[in-house]
């Protein structure tokens, strides 16, 4: 174990924040201040780095107590405006899951489907405060004789609604391109022939799990923003897998770590939760996600001072290789090339798309910064950090 | 064969020049009139319906532009919800003519309306659908 020349303890930066002390920057105004200063210095001074991301996040959705009927039901198939919602839980339970299509979508038998109504609208229209009809079925039984419900809900009348999502910011992602000749339709995003652009979707720089790459301050219990409100990380994400290659500096150089977060739908906004349609993919739920990570020593400022130029990622085909499970990079680029709106492929240029609001997350670790300059946010300590 | 409704604007001071008629003469393109006045105060609208080889209507129009008459696509404009738009950018990957761009460093998503071409490609390119085509042939159901 290195020895630390600042050592800091949650405690101790909660009683700051109490007493109205911390002091806390944005990761992005982290970089500048440890490259003037030195990463000593900046643990000194600087005791938590709030970071943030706002994309699309497919393994989302919110377990949903809608409360009983009379007589009572024991809903075995739920639909929520049309939207199945998975009713094998209790008999008044159901999740709904953020990329079910509604019903009677098409899906993609008009190539590229819409996709323009699934759960993750759902879950945005109500923590908008908008009226959700539910309908339910059942076979009935002698405690909960009914065999069908129809209901209209909102998120403040029903008895719980906690979000509970089991893969969300992902430590770093593929940049997709497509080398086929025709136009793909992919979860990321539009992909014209012959590596027409070249999509990516990752904070960079305020990315959470960018900032902390080995997790050493992130695990059970961290206290994070989620969905516009305070939330926690649970567990690892599905999927979570630290030992990829990393750089020197340990940023994973392909899809890594991920996690699995939670928080109470009711006190969440529409802003933060916004229901989306990938063209020819399907619906999914964009999520707002911000992690403070504290300074507890100069290691943890070196890592949160990373910028997109540090940070690097894998060109992978979704023409071909991806669609069949071929693994391979055609190239390595960094954020900062990919943020500059072309990078080289084949010694041609071709155009960046992002997926991922850079402006949002930005506004979260802005908000996260306040909350906690405020005395409204404590750090939570985490009972263990996610596995490395 | 490249053929769009436009709705012409002729300010006050060029409404009593010939300009349309140059169309046909100077850029091998032809016209067929489908409404035009002149208002109370005498500036002038004309819905047309324009045709001809693509790039003769490129430059037919920007003869216009350069007569001082507003040119507009008459069918529909594109619009953009800007409150509820998360500037993703994932529309920057199908908007053929950069009307929809990044503006770097902040890496906020702009919509430069002057640009767009009304090819439609956006709307459903966008994820959370704020784009919206919405006709602007009001003259049509006066």
């Amino acid at each position: 174990m290195k020895k630390h020349q600042v050592v800091k303890t949650y405690k101790e930066i909660n009683d700051k924040i109490r007493s109205g002390e911390v002091v806390v920057v944005t990761a992005e105004e982290m970089i500048d201040i440890v490259k003037q200063e030195g990463a000593v210095q900046a643990a000194r001074t600087v005791d938590v780095v709030t970071t943030g991301t706002f994309s699309p996040m497919c393994s989302s959705g919110a377990f949903l107590n809608f409360g009983h009927s009379s007589p009572g039901t024991k809903a075995a198939n739920v639909w929520l405006n049309n939207v199945p919602a998975y009713g094998g839980v209790a008999a008044v339970d159901c999740y709904i899951g953020a990329t079910e299509p509604c019903a009677d979508d098409p899906l993609n038998k008009v190539y590229p489907g819409e996709f323009s109504y699934g759960g993750g609208h759902v879950i945005n229209d109500l923590v908008a405060g908008k009226r959700v009809h539910l309908k339910a079925t059942a076979y009935g039984t002698d405690c909960y004789p009914s065999k069908y419900m129809e209901n209209e809900l909102t998120l403040s009348t029903i008895p719980n609604a906690v979000l509970c999502n089991p893969r969300n910011g992902y430590q770093n992602y593929n940049c997709a391109i497509n080398l086929s000749k025709k136009t793909i339709y992919t979860y990321m995003g539009t992909l014209k022939p012959m590596a027409g652009n070249a999509n990516y979707c990752s904070a960079g720089q305020l990315s959470p799990l960018m900032n902390d790459p080995y997790y050493q301050t992130i695990g059970l219990g961290t206290r994070i923003f989620l969905g516009g409100t305070q939330g926690y990380v649970t567990w690892s994400g599905t999927q979570h897998k630290p030992g990829v290659r990393r750089t020197a500096r340990g940023i994973p150089i392909s899809p890594a770590g991920t996690l699995w977060v939670m928080g109470d739908l009711k006190n969440m906004s529409p802003r933060w939760l916004v229901g989306i349609s990938m063209m020819g993919y399907g619906c999914s739920l964009a999520v707002g996600l911000g992690i403070p990570i504290p300074i507890l020593n100069e290691e943890m400022a070196e890592y949160t001072a990373v910028s997109d130029a540090d940070i690097f990622t894998q060109l992978v085909d979704y023409g071909n290789d991806y669609p069949n499970g071929i693994s391979r990079s055609h190239g390595q680029v960094s954020y900062a090339e990919l943020k500059s709106g072309v990078i080289r492929f084949n010694d041609r240029e071709i155009p960046t798309v992002p997926l991922s609001s850079v402006v949002r997350a930005r506004e979260i670790a802005l908000t996260l910064k306040d909350w906690i300059q405020r005395g409204d946010f404590l750090l939570g300590e985490p009972q263990f950090t996610l596995p490395t | 064969m490249y053929s769009k409704i436009l709705v012409l604007r002729f300010p006050q001071t060029e409404v009593q020049r010939p300009i349309v008629c140059h169309l046909a003469r100077d850029y091998d393109l032809t016209f067929n009139i489908l409404n035009a006045q002149v208002l109370p105060r005498r500036e002038g609208i004309m819905v047309l319906e324009l045709s001809g080889a693509r790039k003769n209507f490129k430059d037919g129009v920007n003869y216009l532009k350069e007569q001082g008459v507003q040119v507009q696509n008459a069918s529909q404009d594109i619009r953009r919800d800007a409150k509820r738009c998360t500037h993703c950018g994932a529309c920057t990957a199908v908007c053929p003519t950069g009307a929809l761009y990044i503006e770097r460093p902040e890496m906020s998503v702009n919509f430069d309306q002057s640009k767009c071409s009304v090819c439609e490609l956006c709307i459903t390119a966008c994820p959370v659908r704020v784009m919206s085509a919405r006709p602007t042939n009001k003259l049509f159901f006066e």
